[in-house]
């Protein structure tokens, strides 16, 4: 019992008070005290395999990025140099930058609402009595179980202009071809839609699973009350659904950062960057420029944004957040 | 005490020692087993990997005592990002297929050694120069203080050219048997090929030279005919904003804005040969190397043409060479520079040429029998050849992939219609200028 308990706090990285505990006070005598130190390294061998994983793929590239921000890109015989903020001050002047930084906070202030909105639509359809129901639940979640890469190559031709799907619908209607991908002002939306499609049946799943556990009793009570269907909704289903908005808001957020698939097949940033996205950017900087360090510099800036939306998301949201 | 904790050392040290000598009795006995790596852009599996799986094989039975371990890694580009990260751990391939234009890259990676030391007896300086000279023109280069050195060797090798729709040609009343042969018979013939139903939308372009990806290389189709270098041969000058430049961008604008034979906007590299098959286009640009596709899907008949000509006539080359990256040992470099000059006999240029498409890479080849049968059956391979003599060098700088971007965004913004050609053209030159200004 006594063991196990402090592999617990072990395991709860509170080892600050259960470390030094008997030694300072001395009271659990001398029998005790070398029992309570193996407990405490099995505590931590325990914890070992998960927290190098942790270090190796997590924290330690995270704290190189930074390192490396601050140094020059070694090219051939010339090594690293330390340059200070120099990148960072090359990033505040480089337009495509702010480009891609402009363009992706149009891209996830769009995607993620849509997103959102439409797997909360499409769940609280399913979850009522309507026919071929298990269908319907499967049509939507089938875009999720697709690769990206294979979405946005059967996207790619539904947007070609003329033979396209979309152009084929329009054109039914008497509406004109459209280049939808090579014209500046549609390209970043056709990526958008992409990506609602691509996510919005993922993020149903979870809400379809949040309306299940919901109690019918509400939904009872509110009809002896004569709530109508939409004041109940907005009253009492939205509410008790926010931990699962909330969680799906965390997805959508790193999503819409981390996603950049389709523009790798679609258009590769262009035409003219108006679809680029800082990972893509930064990719392009990596792996295409080989100039490490930037590329480095513009990860520094893409996980301090996210670091700062998740503070966020966690400091101010949860407060408002019922949980059951 | 101290002496005890070590004695369990001493099976370890023992065993150590015996795999050892057992590791050093290995090599020894097969000393002269040589392998090599070899690096291929291409996706595992599918037809293109076998070919090259049979050459190694081939290429091992005929030289005893040398492996070739091919690696299949997708695209050029993830090859190129594979073969530079393996470089950058210690690790680097010791041949490797990448683009043509990776040479200033490499270089500047100190990743790659040239093939001129390698050239000791006569034969291999003959051997050096059988290539066509369009496709050395990006296999080598000076730099800065040392003269002109031969870094890469070419192997699969493309050119840009036109294919049109026979049908279509018919259709419009034009000679079926006769493509476009300058920019002014593209525009008339154009207006003739572009077909409008009741409403006004267009049913059928006349034209389509794709812009995403690499449009740089297509817009050297243009700017090749209007008699204009972009770059100089040392990769550290670039000419983007010369009137002849910002001339051929404006033809290129003014087949969609203002001819009306094009479609507006960025028009998608990959989808464009589709578009030629469902007849939405009656002419495309791209690259040789849909030959064989083009040959298989088209339901009508086709013709394949030269670009058409302004001030002159030409096209820039494109695809892959071969590399040698440095770290390998003296035995290890003569192995391997076997190996290549093995790939490129006048042979096997021509037998890889008929499999895939590509260009054979030497005059020779086409002299070969095998050749000789496949032209006569296809005579449309053998355009790409007659217009290497018109051919330039793909665009090719150092910071290379930053400076064709700059390019790239310049002219996508003038055929999206976001800036003017001469001042997308002076913006990209103006970039190009900051980027390559260590190199001056």
């Amino acid at each position: 019992m006594h063991a196990s308990e402090t592999i617990a706090h072990g395991l709860e990285g509170d080892d600050s008070r259960a470390l030094p505990a008997p030694f300072a006070a001395g009271t659990a005598g001398a029998a005790v005290a070398p029992m309570r130190v193996t407990a405490h390294i099995h505590g931590w061998l325990l914890l070992l395999p998960a927290a190098v994983l942790l270090v190796i793929f997590t924290h330690y590239p995270a704290v190189a990025t930074i390192i490396d921000s601050l140094f020059s890109t070694p090219r051939g015989h010339r090594s690293a140099a330390f340059v200070g903020l120099d990148n960072y001050q090359a990033m505040l002047e480089d337009p495509v930058f702010w480009r891609a930084l402009g363009n992706n906070i149009a891209y996830a202030a769009s995607v993620i609402p849509l997103t959102i909105a439409l797997a909360l639509t499409m769940a609280v359809w399913v979850n009522g009595k309507i026919a071929g129901r298990p269908f319907l639940r499967l049509a939507f979640f089938a875009p999720t179980v697709l690769p990206m890469i294979a979405v946005a190559n059967i996207w790619l031709f539904f947007y070609s202009p003329g033979y396209g799907l979309f152009d084929q619908m329009l054109g039914v209607f008497g509406i004109a071809t459209h280049n939808w991908l090579g014209d500046e002002h549609t390209a970043l939306a056709c990526l958008i839609a992409v990506a609602v499609w691509k996510d919005a049946g993922f993020f149903m799943i979870f809400y379809l699973a949040a309306l299940q556990q919901m109690s019918p009793q509400l939904a009872e009570a509110a009809a002896i009350e004569g709530a109508s269907r939409w004041y109940f909704f907005r009253r009492v289903t939205f509410p008790l659904l926010m931990p699962t908005t909330l969680f799906v808001l965390v997805n959508a957020i790193i999503n819409s950062f981390r996603l950049i698939d389709h523009i790798v097949v679609m258009t590769q940033g262009g035409p003219a960057n108006t679809t680029a996205l800082l990972l893509f950017y930064i990719y392009e900087v990596g792996f295409k420029f080989w100039d490490t360090a930037y590329a480095a510099t513009l990860t520094v800036v893409l996980l301090a944004l996210l670091a700062f939306l998740a503070l966020g998301q966690f400091l101010i949201l949860d407060r408002r957040i019922h949980y059951q | 005490m101290r002496h005890a904790t070590k004695q369990w050392l001493i099976p370890i040290v023992g065993a150590v020692m015996m795999v050892l000598t057992a590791g050093a009795m290995t090599s020894g006995a097969m000393a002269k087993d040589i392998e090599l790596s070899f690096y291929y852009p291409v996706a595992v599996g599918g037809p293109i990997t076998k070919i090259i799986d049979g050459y190694a094989a081939d290429f091992e039975k005929a030289n005893p005592g040398i492996k070739i371990n091919a690696i299949y890694a997708g695209t050029y580009q993830d090859t190129l990002v594979k073969a530079l990260t393996a470089f950058k751990s210690g690790e680097p391939p010791d041949i490797a297929v990448l683009l043509s234009t990776d040479m200033f890259t490499l270089i500047d990676e100190d990743a790659i050694a040239p093939f001129d030391d390698l050239l000791k007896t006569d034969a291999d300086k003959t051997w050096a120069k059988s290539f066509y000279p369009a496709f050395m023109e990006n296999s080598q280069t000076g730099g800065k203080t040392s003269d002109e050195k031969t870094w890469g060797i070419p192997f699969q090798r493309s050119t840009i050219v036109m294919f049109w729709n026979k049908d279509a040609f018919k259709a419009a009343g034009l000679n079926p048997d006769k493509a476009p042969d300058t920019w002014d018979e593209l525009v008339a013939d154009g207006g003739k090929l572009t077909t409008r139903d009741a409403a006004g939308n267009v049913s059928q372009w006349a034209v389509e030279i794709p812009s995403t990806g690499f449009p740089y290389w297509l817009f050297q189709g243009l700017t090749t005919a209007n008699d204009v270098r972009l770059m100089n041969s040392a990769g550290t000058q670039t000419y983007f904003d010369k009137p002849a430049v910002i001339q051929a961008l404006q033809y290129w604008v003014d087949l969609s804005r203002k001819d009306k034979i094009q479609p507006t906007g960025t028009i998608e590299w990959g989808t464009t040969p589709k578009d030629f098959f469902e007849r939405k286009t009656a002419i495309m640009w791209t690259s040789t190397g849909n030959l064989t596709n083009v040959r298989a899907n088209a339901s009508f008949p086709f013709g394949v043409a030269m670009l058409p000509a302004h001030q002159g006539r030409g096209s820039p080359t494109g695809g892959g060479n071969f590399y040698f990256f440095k770290k390998m040992t003296g035995d290890e470099r003569d192995a391997a520079f076997k190996f290549v000059k093995w790939m490129t006999t006048p042979e096997r240029a021509a037998d890889w040429g008929i499999a895939t498409g590509y260009v054979a890479v030497r005059p020779d080849a086409w002299e070969t029998p095998a050749m000789k049968k496949y032209v006569a059956d296809f005579p449309a391979a053998a355009v790409a050849r007659d217009q290497l003599k018109y051919a330039v060098a793909e665009l090719s700088t150092h910071e290379n992939q930053r400076v064709t971007k700059a390019l790239n965004d310049g002219i996508q913004a003038a055929l999206t219609g976001t800036k003017t050609p001469e001042q997308a053209m002076k913006d990209a030159q103006q970039e190009a200028v900051r980027i390559l200004r260590p190199y001056q």
